[in-house]
């Protein structure tokens, strides 16, 4: 009996020290989710003044072919967004019909960037006439479990919630015309012929989101 | 054969490079005096070696923009940094990812204006996912960061500094 004692201490301290050492280790981008994670669904408001979650979104007329969606955190007023605009509009334009939409959430905090309050969202999605749902991450609370630090920051889910694909829309932010690679359509492609993506991580410059220090 | 024709490929790609590095750098050059403005870097694989210098200097790299508010808040900072080790062997680099079609109309008037100590970089190779690890690991690409370096140490801050005291003691945990 005391073995056994002696034993489970020895695997509890070699347990403990085991995640010592790992939670010591930095790992990147070790907060939020990763590829394989479930994501939480989220209640946020559209520009429209309407609540939209995930649930809801499957559940309306016309969405019932929805096979996965496009979560990207985005915003109004870093420049790697507004360079992204018309990319994630034609995304979303070629996508939506193929069952997935892309779901914009803009997660800075208003008082801190009062470029992306609600008007000010509505205002250029009005001007750029998003064809898809533009919300606000009001209270900050969706982009932190998410683990998004940038915008923009492209989470690739199916229906299930699971986590395929995070990162980049593609491999040049910058310049549209020296796009080589478009990471989501080919990891949506893989997807739906089975497999999963390769890459499912990509790194991607962007701006940081905006918080109350 | 195919040699030559890989060095005269080289040499062709050499004399272009040192043509784009010129448009910024020379021209103000001729104004400001013998440092350049900035240098044009087209891909990584051109500014990779000050990622990896293996001598008795500290290397201080901090990526930045014009456009990225926290890292303009910043450069105070590292201005403030380079005038503390003037003189000594601490080589302060910052990276600009700043948009090439914003580089005649906010780049090139915010330097002169600024008239920054340390050495600026313009890097404009966006495909971060295949060099980003060779800056920092943990990098996302969000920015601003900054990576301090020797030969032997290694330390990467994620985010904006608190305040100038932060940056001096990341890069006292160096020298």
């Amino acid at each position: 009996m005391k073995k056994i004692i002696g034993f489970s201490a020895f695997v509890l301290v070699a347990a403990i020290g085991f995640f010592a050492i790992s939670a010591a280790q930095p790992q990147p981008e070790a907060e939020g989710l990763e590829v394989g994670d479930t994501a939480p669904d989220f209640e946020l408001m559209n520009i429209d003044g309407s609540m939209v979650s995930l649930a809801d979104y499957e559940a309306e007329e016309g969405h019932e072919d929805v096979k996965g969606y496009i979560v990207t955190f985005t915003c109004n007023t870093c420049p790697y967004a507004v360079a992204y605009e018309d990319r994630l509009i034609e995304t979303h334009e070629k996508m939506a019909p193929k069952g997935w939409p892309l779901i914009a959430i803009q997660p800075n905090d208003p008082e801190v960037q009062p470029g992306d309050s609600m008007e000010e969202m509505k205002k250029r999605a009005g001007e750029k006439d998003f064809p898809f749902v533009y919300l606000l991450d009001e209270g900050q609370e969706v982009y932190p479990a998410y683990g998004a630090n940038r915008t923009p920051h492209i989470f690739l889910l199916d229906t299930d919630r699971k986590v395929h694909y995070i990162g980049a829309l593609d491999d040049s932010p910058r310049d549209p015309e020296g796009v080589t690679v478009n990471y989501v359509e080919d990891a949506i492609a893989a997807i739906e012929s089975g497999n999963e993506p390769d890459p499912s991580f990509t790194k991607a410059i962007g701006c940081t989101i905006k918080t109350k220090k | 054969m195919q040699k030559l024709w890989h060095i005269c490929f080289f040499l062709v790609g050499l004399t272009l490079l040192s043509g784009c590095q010129s448009t910024g750098g020379t021209e103000a050059a001729e104004d400001e005096g013998p440092k350049p403005l900035y240098t044009t870097y087209e891909t990584f694989d051109e500014i990779a070696p000050i990622f990896n210098k293996q001598t008795d200097t500290t290397y201080v790299i901090n990526f930045w923009a014009t456009w990225c508010k926290p890292c303009v808040e910043e450069l105070p900072y590292f201005e403030q940094l380079h005038e503390k080790y003037q003189g000594e062997k601490v080589k302060i680099i910052l990276v600009s990812l700043d948009f090439p079609n914003q580089i005649e109309t906010k780049l090139i008037p915010f330097l002169e204006e600024r008239q920054l100590g340390p050495e600026i970089a313009l890097l404009l190779d966006d495909d971060i996912n295949s060099w980003g690890d060779q800056v920092d690991p943990q990098w996302g690409g969000a920015i601003p960061i900054t990576l301090v370096y020797d030969a032997e140490k290694r330390s990467f801050h994620g985010t904006q500094f608190a305040s100038y005291e932060e940056l001096e003691s990341m890069v006292e945990g160096v020298l």
